[in-house]
Parts: C-alpha cells; sequence; structure tokens
C-alpha cells in the first residue's frame, strides 16, 4: 500500500514538472516583455513612422507591412490549402501518387523557414521578377503556410463522422453535395482554428521575408504590392543587431506590438473552436 | 412482379468474401425479411443493392443485381440508383441538422427550392414514418433532442422524403425499446402498399412479425428462403430450424 501511494506521489510531481517546464517560459517571456515593452507602448509609437535612424518615433510601417503581408498570404495560402485538404481527403484514392503527396507535405511542414525564404528569393523574386516585394514575400509565406493549412483541415474534415457521408450518399447525393452539405459544414470551425494558426505562425516569421520583401527602413508606406515592406518581425531583428544605441523601450514595445498581434490571432482561433463547440451536438 | 432480382451475387472485401453466389427475388411490395446470425452477410446485401459498399476501397463484385431488369452496375446511374433504393441504418444518424432539414436535405439535393413544397414532403413523410404527431411543432428543433425510436422514425421518414420505390432496413430497432420497435413495425406495414422493403434483423421474432417471405443467411450463403409462415413451421434446412428455435452457436 504504502509503495503504491509513494509511486503515486513521484509520478506526480514528475508530470507536475513536466507541465511548469512548458508553461515557465511563456509566463516568463511575456513577463519580460510587458515589463520593458508597455512603458514604450503610446499612440504615437504605434501611429507614427519611426524617426532619428528608428532610435525614436513609432513603427507603423512596420505594423501595416505586417498586417498586409499576413492578409495577403492568407488570400493565397487558404483557399488553396483547404481545396487541397478537400481533394485529398474526400475525392482523391489511396494510391501511391497520393501517398507520395501525402509524405510531401508532411517533409514541407519540416523545411526551416529560411529555405523557403531561399526558394521565394529564387522564384518569386528573381525567376518570375517580382523583385522584393509584398507580393513575393507574401507568396513565400503562403507556401510555407500551406502545410500546416492542409494538415488541420484535413484533420478536421476527418473529424466529420463517416456515417454523415454516408447518410448524404444513401440519399442520392453526389460527392460534392456530400462535402458541401455534411462534410464542410461540421469541419469549418476546425478549418477556420488550424488556418488562423498558420497565420499566425506566418505573422511572426523573419527568414521568409529576410530576401523576399522586407526593407531596412521606408520613408514612406508601400503604395502596392510590388513595393517591399517595412514588418515587425524583421524590425525587432534590425532594432536588436543592426541598428546602435536603440532605447530598450522601442526594442521591446516593438517585440510586444508583435506578440500582441500573433496573441490577438490565436485567441480569435480558440475563440471560434469554443462557439463551435458549444454548438456541437453529436 | 419482381422489382429486385440478384443472381450469383458475390461480393468480396478485399480478399476476403462476404457474399457467395447470392439468387435472390424481391418482388414488388413485398416485405422481405433477412435473418441470420452476425457476420453471415444480411447488411453487405444491404449496401450492394445500392452500392454504397463502393465506398470502400477494396470492395469488389461478381455477378448480377438488377432493379426493375435493368443491371445496377452498368444500366442504372449510382445517383439515381441511391435515391430509388433508399436505406435506413442500424443506428439511428440523425444528421447535425433541425429535424425539418434533415427530412428536406433529400429532396433539397434533388432540386426542390420551394418551401411549400418542401413542408408538404416534410409532413408526408413523417405521417408515413408515424412521427409527425409527435414532432409537428417543434420541426424546428435539432433532431439530436429526439429520443433513440424518433431519431430511428426520422430516418424512415429522412429515406422515404426521397421518394425511393425500395426501403432497406439493416436491423432498424437494434438499439430501441419495444414500443418504438412495434411503432416502427407499424409503420413498414403501412408502407407496403407503395414499397418494396428489405428488412434485415438480428430478432428472429422481429422477421416473423412483419415480412412475407423470409430468408435466412449463414457465413454469406443463402440457406434458404420462403414463406415466413413455412419457414418458421417447417424449415427445409436443419441449420435454419437450428438458428430460429434458437439451437445456434
Amino acid at each position: 500500500m504504502r509503495d503504491t501511494r509513494r509511486t503515486e506521489r513521484i509520478a506526480f510531481a514528475l508530470l507536475f514538472l513536466a507541465t511548469i517546464v512548458i508553461v515557465a517560459p511563456v509566463g516568463i517571456i511575456l513577463f519580460i516583455v510587458l515589463w520593458h515593452g508597455l512603458p514604450g507602448l503610446s499612440l504615437e509609437f504605434i501611429f507614427s513612422m519611426p524617426r532619428e535612424g528608428m532610435r525614436a518615433g513609432g513603427i507603423f510601417p512596420a505594423i501595416i507591412g505586417t498586417l498586409v503581408l499576413t492578409i495577403m498570404t492568407a488570400v493565397f495560402s487558404i483557399p488553396v490549402g483547404i481545396l487541397a485538404a478537400i481533394y485529398l481527403n474526400e475525392y482523391a484514392g489511396k494510391n501511391w501518387l497520393t501517398r507520395m503527396v501525402e509524405m510531401a507535405i508532411i517533409n514541407l511542414a519540416g523545411i526551416p523557414s529560411i529555405v523557403y525564404g531561399l526558394f521565394g528569393l529564387g522564384l518569386f523574386v528573381a525567376f518570375l521578377n517580382f523583385g522584393t516585394s509584398i507580393l513575393a514575400g507574401s507568396l513565400t509565406l503562403a507556401i510555407m503556410t500551406l502545410p500546416v493549412i492542409i494538415t488541420a483541415t484535413r484533420e478536421a474534415l476527418n473529424a466529420v463522422p463517416q456515417a454523415f457521408r454516408e447518410v448524404s450518399f444513401s440519399l442520392g447525393a453526389s460527392r460534392w453535395q456530400t462535402v458541401r452539405g455534411v462534410v464542410l459544414k461540421n469541419a469549418i470551425p476546425g478549418i477556420l482554428t488550424g488556418a488562423i494558426l498558420g497565420l499566425s505562425r506566418a505573422a511572426g516569421e523573419t527568414a521568409p521575408i529576410l530576401f523576399t520583401a522586407a526593407a531596412f527602413y521606408l520613408p514612406q508606406l508601400p503604395q502596392s504590392v510590388f513595393d517591399q515592406c517595412m514588418a515587425l518581425p524583421y524590425h525587432i531583428y534590425v532594432l536588436s543587431t543592426q541598428v546602435p544605441n536603440v532605447s530598450p523601450k522601442i526594442q521591446y514595445g516593438t517585440v510586444l506590438v508583435l506578440v500582441l498581434m500573433v496573441f490577438m490571432l490565436n485567441i480569435m482561433a480558440a475563440f471560434i473552436r469554443a462557439k463551435f463547440r458549444k454548438r456541437k451536438t453529436w | 412482379m419482381v422489382k429486385i432480382k440478384t443472381s450469383n451475387l458475390n461480393v468480396w472485401f478485399d480478399w476476403e468474401i462476404a457474399l457467395k453466389n447470392i439468387t435472390l427475388d424481391v418482388s414488388e411490395n413485398e416485405i422481405l425479411g433477412i435473418i441470420g446470425p452476425s457476420n453471415s452477410g444480411k447488411t453487405t446485401l444491404l449496401r450492394t443493392l445500392n452500392r454504397l459498399n463502393e465506398l470502400y476501397p477494396g470492395s469488389r463484385v461478381e455477378g448480377k443485381a438488377e432493379l426493375d431488369g435493368k443491371d445496377i452496375f452498368t444500366e442504372v446511374d449510382i445517383l439515381s440508383l441511391r435515391k430509388r433504393v433508399g436505406i435506413v441504418f442500424a443506428l439511428p444518424l440523425p444528421l447535425p441538422l433541425s429535424i425539418f432539414d434533415n427530412i428536406a436535405y433529400g429532396p433539397r439535393l434533388h432540386g426542390i427550392k420551394k418551401n411549400n413544397s418542401l413542408s408538404e414532403i416534410v409532413e408526408k413523410s413523417l405521417k408515413d414514418a408515424a412521427l409527425w404527431d409527435e414532432v409537428k411543432d417543434r420541426l424546428q428543433e435539432s433532431a439530436f433532442k429526439l429520443s433513440g425510436g424518433q431519431q430511428q422514425r426520422l430516418c424512415i421518414a429522412r429515406t422515404l422524403a426521397v421518394e425511393p420505390e425500395v426501403v432497406l432496413y439493416d436491423e432498424p430497432c437494434s438499439g430501441l425499446d419495444p414500443i418504438s420497435t412495434l411503432k416502427i413495425e407499424e409503420a413498414m406495414k403501412k408502407l407496403k402498399s407503395n414499397y418494396t422493403q428489405i428488412l434485415v434483423t438480428n430478432n428472429v421474432k422481429q422477421s416473423a412479425r412483419v415480412s412475407d417471405r423470409t430468408a435466412f443467411f449463414l457465413m454469406g450463403e443463402l440457406i434458404e428462403v420462403g414463406i415466413t409462415a413455412e419457414i418458421y413451421t417447417a424449415p427445409k434446412d436443419k441449420r435454419t430450424d437450428d438458428y430460429i428455435s434458437g439451437r445456434f452457436g
């Protein structure tokens, strides 16, 4: 008896410790960023251009750049990702070709982001001649995000009970009618959450935009998708390594803004999930 | 008149044979009961008749099955076949929709859009499935709020809503209480005038109560088929006798 209780206590302690090890870094990072960043945060910081070699003023162009990049990444990657996942899950047979595609998607998800950056440089910037631009950067980010969206969408599709599809087919529905009528309808919350989480990762990436979109400093906002733009992750890199004597208030303030933007996306995803879970009835 | 006819029908799943040489007729407006232990191929036969098995890669069919004299694998379009040959599954499977939308799902697939035509279909189907009086005031509620027995009658109504000619029942009462079972059996008897029905059941007595003829399946083979009264009183095969009298396995 005594032994069982002791093992139980040790197991509990170990599991608890493991959880702390995961939670603690997040908490510490958030605390440091908030502690140093909050004093620098103001409307002026968010809505004005940088001044004095980025040592003063705000980070408005970087915020806009990250917003535009993220939105365009969404436009490129979400429709393609969802359609590809629907094809793979609901239409394609199980043969060597689909298995290859599946393998490719899994491996794509594991490729380091700098490789995507170089790929984007080669394909979009140089070969397709988009130049270093918002277009090239968001296409690169989109390609990096695709495997995440495809995987998340397939999981959401798989979570819809097979029985629903059978009911639909048994009433004479075509494949597309079944996908639209019972599958997508019940998979959309999962798809949306996955897509948003994929995007939130893209929003914070530096390497893929390093050679494809990001500018060190621009005196004005981008005018078209063929312009370069400033972006928060790259701006943080610049402020912390390329520009001497930047006050920590500005450095941490910028980090805080990026963390908050990504956080907002994640909260949105959690919110959607929670809202639909309540409605889920099977 | 013969409605459904199979001749030398074999069905495989991968390399395992599930139905062996089934030759069987079902007449119009008849209720054919199919009894037999689990794994005897009863469900597979139903799912072959509306080609639902084909959703599984690895299923393979040999031999013939006809609906109104037309080969269902080559001469009938698969979507219209499934509309003409409806199925009610073993577990009640409402879609995550309202009661109304569950029944309107099928008609909408086939292009019926007008609200008053849909309402008519919903009312008629629910009446045919003996559920109308219980749900007429709550058609917009989620189908999941219904009891198991009501859900299964909802599924019957949903099948009837696309105006099939044949209705297949795959152990429709296996999870239901005796009263719900009775209601479903009565509905089936009333539907006789308009539909050809095949009832697969694990409950030997159920087939005796509702079917005109009864077929006994064992290990993928059709052992015998005949007028229900004769099968139950004087079966030709000893195995049928053993199964019906409960001396089996």
